[in-house]
């Protein structure tokens, strides 16, 4: 008699987990997706040094350069911004807030997207033409100019003192809403496809509330696609933060992101420090690239056509 | 017929551009106004320079010179007579004279300005003839003709005709038609000035001067960004770039086409820290105001290391100093330019003996787009002051919004450069040190500095004739608004200049360059000063 399969086994043996060990370019993006995310969580105790406590900071190790080089120094192995600090330091604390506010922003954008797509495909009729009308106006702006558009108003609004204190929120709050659209097509059309299969109408005939029948019924069989846009959505939303802070409107200089650090350094590129701009733009460059492989291994291994 | 307009046309448009030939300046941030009268800031005053003129000017050595006036004597130790020079006219045509003078006397002392410094002591202006003005004076005035360089004149009839008697109240917001245009006697004219783009002046044929560089039309702009500013200085958009960024000095004195203008201003760079308030607005400390304290003034001066802000945020373009003036003002002595000693553990026992074992925490308010490596000094600051346990929180935004914040006294510490136009020390003291008034004494004391004995001794300065004794008075002042430690002197800018090869010009030690010395070569250049 054949003992049944170990949960690992099963989870081995798994559709997933097959193409993924398929996949060599996925194994390392999911590698480097780990390594960035479990550096930026643990930065505080990973990092050599705390940049953001000033009074351990020293101008006078201003503009070393990294430690391979002729003038660089063991002690800081990225070498040093403008002001001494330790720029492999600022770079996991940079990484911490660059996917902070895109993890955010997603889950953010997700969770308006979903809402109002579930709401216009079960409801249909005015609402649903409403919200896709506003969808479609949406999608004819790049993201990024909304996401301007709504931090700009946001800082006309506040008042100068809380600019910097807020300056996060407001991000995060700019790039989901210049995202939502994505999510509530996604879901809108799912909904359509199932809201008249028999056990919503089953559903439906026993008198549920439509509301239990979205969130309990409806929703758990749409989700599937929203979690592959989220994935994906991650990678785009950690670049549209680094665009603005590189613009100068994103996160404030005191708690420097990905795209703020690279502003920075970008001052000193043609005098010769190219490593302040630099090694923050290949961070970026090799955070956004790993999530990005693994969103589209995703995609693919999830799409029925493919395989 | 059409064809003979278009051959017209085309010789004219051919026609104008070749004798044009064009400057194009780009430096660091916009004007705030066209009000000469309005703000005493020194872009601002850089640009009006070039439209508007005074009685008297600075030559190429900064020697008074003849400007509006011809010449001067002095009836009595309190009257100086001005010959006004005959058939100047203003831009728009009116002739100038001694009623222009007195009028803009009457405007520039207006309390809503901040250039009444220019006309200190002068009690009244009375006309003799329409070319001959009396100066009145409250007492003997050693430096009265050098005050006198910055004193723009107006046209009484426009600025009446335009409804612009009164100066703009630039910290209100307030917009008046001498804001948005100007009518100077100046070697050129400004044809327009768009806010945060450009400032284009054209050259005056009617000047009553020979300019002796060929620049007839001086196109300026601001460039806030320090890597787009030497970009466009070899990617060749510009001709002149001043406020260069430090870290590219270097690079540019290698570059083949370009030359470097080496030069000091005379300027210093301090921090100013609010005196007067019973209860500092943005700070952590309640019910007392830290700054009132002189161990706690002194610890701040003790915390900064003037030299590495030199070596690293300067890269060497620095004078690292313990005055409040530049060496080149009349009153500097290297001898008591002292720099207070760096010491942590002494710094954080002045603090301690104060009452604030632990420190403190307030804002600092700094530009960051008007001096060299404004913000990048602050948040240096900010590192130095946190290891004796000051927590200063930085507030760096553009000079426009960071001016009018300081002159309604809505910060509690901020970074101020302040250039000294007169040359004399006089100048600084009045300006910064003596107790605010509504006149030119205090004009940019926002800090509230208030010491009576200091104010005995500047006032005894502006009447002290004796070159010997007024010299001893400057001293004292000096040593006295160190010891007491008023400010946080940082530094005398080095400010060199980047151009093309075939533009020179002058360096000037108040960093404002003049058009009128400015030559262009290359000829096949004109045919592309067309816009």
């Amino acid at each position: 008699m054949q003992q049944p399969a170990s949960r690992w086994r099963r989870a081995w043996d798994h559709d997933l987990a097959w193409s993924f060990r398929r996949s060599p370019v996925t194994i390392v993006a999911a590698l480097l997706t780990l390594i960035c995310v479990g550096s930026a969580l643990l930065a505080p105790w990973v990092a050599p040094h705390n940049p953001f406590d000033s009074a351990t900071i020293s101008l006078t190790d201003g503009f070393t350069p990294p430690a391979w080089t002729e003038k660089g120094s063991p002690q800081f192995v990225l070498g040093t911004d403008d002001q001494g600090r330790d720029l492999l330091s600022t770079i996991l604390y940079g990484t911490r807030i660059s996917l902070g506010v895109g993890l955010a922003a997603v889950a953010f954008a997700a969770v308006l997207g979903v809402t109002l797509g579930l709401l216009s495909g079960y409801l249909g009729g005015r609402l649903d033409a409403f919200i896709m009308r506003i969808a479609d106006v949406q999608l004819s702006f790049p993201a990024i100019l909304i996401a301007l558009l709504i931090d700009g108003l946001a800082r006309v609004a506040m008042p100068p003192e809380t600019h910097d204190s807020l300056a996060i929120p407001v991000l995060i709050l700019a790039i989901g809403v210049a995202g939502w659209v994505q999510y509530a097509r996604t879901v809108r059309g799912s909904v359509l496809v199932e809201k008249n299969k028999e056990y919503v109408q089953a559903a439906r005939v026993i008198g549920r509330h439509p509301l239990a029948i979205m969130v309990r019924h409806v929703l758990p069989n749409v989700i599937g696609p929203v979690l592959v846009i989220g994935t994906i959505h991650i990678a785009t939303a950690i670049i549209t933060e680094a665009t603005l802070s590189f613009l100068g409107v994103g996160v404030p200089p005191t708690q420097p992101s990905l795209g703020t650090l690279i502003r920075v350094g970008n001052d000193f590129m043609m005098s010769g420090e190219w490593w302040i701009s630099v090694f923050p733009g290949i961070a970026l460059i090799v955070l956004v690239l790993s999530v990005n492989l693994v969103g589209d291994w995703l995609r693919d291994a999830l799409n029925p056509k493919l395989r | 017929m059409r064809r003979k307009f278009l051959v017209a046309a085309t010789l004219f448009a051919l026609a104008v551009p070749a004798h044009a030939v064009m400057l194009r300046w780009a430096a660091q941030n916009d004007i705030l106004t066209l009000d000469p009268h309005s703000q005493n800031h020194a872009t601002t005053i850089s640009i009006m320079q070039h439209c508007y003129e005074a009685l008297v000017r600075y030559d190429k050595k900064f020697q008074v010179e003849p400007g509006l006036a011809t010449g001067w004597e002095q009836v009595s130790p309190t009257q100086w007579r001005f010959k006004l020079r005959p058939n100047v006219k203003f831009h728009d045509g009116s002739p100038f004279t001694a009623d222009d003078v007195i009028f803009s006397y009457e405007r520039i002392k207006q309390p809503q300005g901040t250039m009444q410094p220019y006309v200190t002591g002068v009690k009244e202006i009375k006309k003799v003839d329409d070319h001959t003005v009396d100066f009145m004076l409250d007492g003997p005035n050693p430096v009265f003709l050098r005050n006198l360089v910055v004193f723009h004149i107006m046209s009484k009839t426009w600025s009446e005709k335009n409804k612009s008697e009164k100066v703009q109240d630039y910290k209100a917001n307030e917009n008046t038609f001498a804001s948005r245009n100007t009518n100077g006697t100046g070697a050129y004219m400004i044809k327009s000035w768009e806010p945060d783009k450009q400032v284009t002046m054209v050259a005056n044929p009617n000047w009553w001067d020979k300019r002796e560089g060929n620049a007839t039309e001086v196109v300026y702009s601001p460039i806030k960004s320090d890597a787009t500013r030497v970009a466009a200085l070899l990617s060749g958009d510009v001709d002149l770039v001043t406020d260069l960024p430090t870290q590219d000095v270097e690079r540019l004195r290698k570059e083949a086409n370009l030359k470097v203008l080496d030069g000091a201003e005379n300027r210093t760079i301090f921090i100013a820290m609010d005196q007067g308030s019973d209860e500092l607005k943005y700070a952590d400390v309640k019910g007392k105001n830290p700054f009132k304290d002189v161990r706690v003034r002194h610890a701040l001066n003790m915390a900064v290391d003037r030299e590495a802000i030199k070596k690293v945020t300067m890269r060497g373009l620095s004078i690292p100093g313990g005055l409040m003036i530049a060496p080149q003002v009349h009153g500097y002595d290297k001898a008591i330019d002292v720099l207070p000693k760096v010491d942590v553990n002494a710094a954080k026992k002045l603090l301690a003996d104060a009452g604030y074992p632990s420190g403190f925490g307030f804002r600092l308010n700094c530009p960051n787009n008007r001096y060299v490596n404004d913000e990048k000094i602050c948040q240096a600051l900010v590192g130095m002051w946190a290891k004796i346990g000051v927590k200063a929180t930085l507030a760096a935004e553009p000079m426009a919004t960071f001016i009018a914040k300081v002159q309604n006294f809505d910060t509690s510490a901020y970074m101020l450069g302040w250039g000294v136009a007169t040359f004399d020390a006089l100048y600084m003291l009045q300006a910064l040190a003596r107790t605010k008034t509504t006149g030119a004494d205090g004009s940019f004391n926002f800090a509230k500095v208030s010491d009576p004995k200091l104010d005995g001794i500047i006032d005894a300065m502006k009447t002290e004739m004796d070159a010997k004794k007024r010299d001893a008075l400057i001293k004292d002042a000096l040593i006295m608004v160190r010891d007491q430690y008023y400010f946080v002197p940082l530094h005398y800018q080095l400010r060199p200049w980047a151009m093309k090869k075939n533009v020179s010009t002058i360096h000037r030690a108040n960093d404002a360059p003049e058009s009128r010395f400015a030559k262009i070569e290359e000829a096949g250049k004109a045919g592309k000063a067309g816009k």
